[in-house]
């Protein structure tokens, strides 16, 4: 049974494309169909983080206007066979997306795919509305800050009321992804601490990615880092992230770098 | 491509409540001003993009007098919607008159339409027996950032939190078993009986019957407990239970 998962965050800068492609990455390496579908129509960047920006000859829009058939538009990952991306198209705006057209491409990517996860434009407007119309799942990604856990908060109530799923009056299943945490920080209490988060929104916890510059080195080399350096911090958060997704019980902790907890132990600094 | 030519089955017409404040300036008007600003500027950003009625009737001023306070209030960027008790042809044609069903006389009561051959008998309920009835609405989830809740007609009843930037409106009571972060509005009929409950205290804003305190009035040592909110004569006490 296919799954739609959206990936969402109302704020931008958050973590979005980066979880889509270490989550699609890492449900991959699992052994699942995959593929990854970048709403953000305008402002494409899912195919930069997988390094496939050459290989985008047909795009999303395309395929929604019926220009374009679905498997000339997919782009096949050169590491990992069973993982695909639909890029988006990066010179029409979000109104290029009809809302039959995404319902129609969904559709048909549900009898390809095992996972098919949308990464969606920040914002609450359309596209991220689109984005998340036709999803069963949802990972609502956040910061440990004030702003993010607020507009993640009017995410989920988007989440309630906006899916095709609400409207027929079931429930999103909904899971909680933090990034960019940073256990000094929170421990010195520059940032919102776990829980607070978790009270705040109430949504079941899927992980915690730590702040690492692992991320931004993996990005910029067109990587997901689950692929990049798997043995990396948030390389095993986001696998760990990906295995509850399957239903594995995998106790959560926050990974740290191994250098880091050194640096720790040696430094004397209190965590 | 192909044209969809599907025809449509059904046409909707769905019904929309929204809720606008009254303003009604009192005389010596340019003292009603002062308190005006006072109000708008302890409590930044609550009057922006809300519909605001102004009701005239109890200064019944003349043509050069209303469109004044018209004009004074428009400059402070406060949105009217409409205008009441003023002669509908001395106003400016986007300030009609509101229609029959908005203005403040009470609502047709609904169970007694024209076409019902056998309405209820007994006298209707005036407005306060009717917030005091057991009409209450039920919520059994967390009320999320940019929803809110209306519901004139009883008390609400929230089983989870109220997150910063919802809002809760109700013409009784509100009851909060979770965190309040967001905004309450009790007593929102003239209901000066009603009160705000929640388990934990972090509001933005709390209201009971139009009068209101902002997070800065607030005591902070009542932040995170269970508090209650009630009226004192024209003052609302927010208490620790």
């Amino acid at each position: 049974m296919a799954k739609v998962l959206v990936v969402t965050s109302g704020k931008g800068g958050v973590g979005k494309t980066t979880s889509t492609a270490a989550l699609g990455a890492a449900l991959a390496q699992n052994g699942k169909n995959v593929v990854v579908v970048d709403f953000d129509v305008g402002l494409r960047n899912l195919d930069l983080v997988m390094g496939a920006e050459r290989r985008v000859v047909y795009d999303l829009v395309n395929v929604a206007h019926g220009n374009a058939k679905l498997h000339q538009a997919l782009i096949r990952d050169k590491r990992l066979e069973n993982l695909c991306l639909l890029p988006a198209s990066q010179t029409r705006d979000k109104d290029a997306l009809s809302e039959k057209g995404v319902a129609r491409i969904i559709k048909e990517l549900r009898t390809q795919f095992d996972w098919i996860i949308c990464d969606s434009p920040a914002g609450i407007e359309r596209g991220a509305i689109l984005a998340m119309r036709h999803a069963d799942a949802a990972v609502i990604i956040t910061n440990p800050e004030v702003s993010s856990v607020r507009d993640s908060d009017r995410i989920i109530g988007l989440l309630d009321s906006k899916t095709e799923r609400a409207e027929r009056g079931e429930r999103v299943e909904k899971h909680l992804l933090i990034t960019r945490f940073d256990q000094a920080r929170a421990g010195r209490g520059e940032m919102l601490k776990v829980e607070d988060v978790l009270d705040i929104l109430s949504v079941p916890l899927l992980g915690i990615i730590p702040e690492s510059e692992q991320v931004l080195r993996a990005s910029n080399l067109g990587q997901p880092i689950t692929l990049a350096n798997p043995m990396s911090a948030p390389a095993r958060a986001y696998s760990d992230a990906a295995r509850r997704l399957l239903g594995d019980e995998v106790a959560m902790n926050v990974p740290i770098e191994r250098f880091n907890l050194l640096n720790r132990i040696f430094g004397g600094r209190a965590a | 491509m192909s044209v969809d030519l599907q025809t449509r089955v059904s046409f909707r017409l769905l019904g929309r409540s929204i809720l606008a404040f009254t303003l009604t300036p009192e005389r010596p008007v340019v003292e009603w001003f002062r308190e005006l600003d006072q109000r708008v500027l302890s409590s930044f950003g609550f009057f922006t993009n809300r519909p605001l009625i102004l009701d005239l009737t109890s200064i019944t001023p003349n043509k050069a007098e209303a469109l004044e306070i018209i004009a004074r209030i428009e400059e402070r960027n406060l949105r009217l919607m409409a205008v009441e008790g003023v002669a509908p042809e001395w106003l400016p044609h986007r300030l009609a008159p509101l229609p029959k069903s908005f203005s403040s006389v009470p609502a047709p009561d609904i169970t007694k339409m024209p076409w019902d051959e056998n309405p209820p008998t007994g006298a209707p309920p005036d407005s306060l027996a009717a917030s005091q009835s057991c009409t209450t609405l039920l919520i059994e989830e967390q009320v999320r950032s940019g929803q809110t809740i209306i519901f004139p007609e009883g008390d609400v009843t929230i089983v989870g939190s109220v997150a910063s930037g919802a809002e809760i409106i109700a013409g009784g009571s509100i009851h909060i078993y979770g965190t309040l972060r967001g905004r309450a509005f009790a007593g929102n009929n003239g209901n000066t009986k009603a009160r705000i409950f929640c388990s934990k205290f972090d509001a933005e804003i709390l209201v009971i019957d139009g009068l209101y305190k902002t997070a800065d009035d607030f005591d902070h040592q009542l932040i995170g407990y269970p508090v209650q909110a009630r009226l004192n004569q024209d003052v609302m006490n927010i208490e620790a239970m």
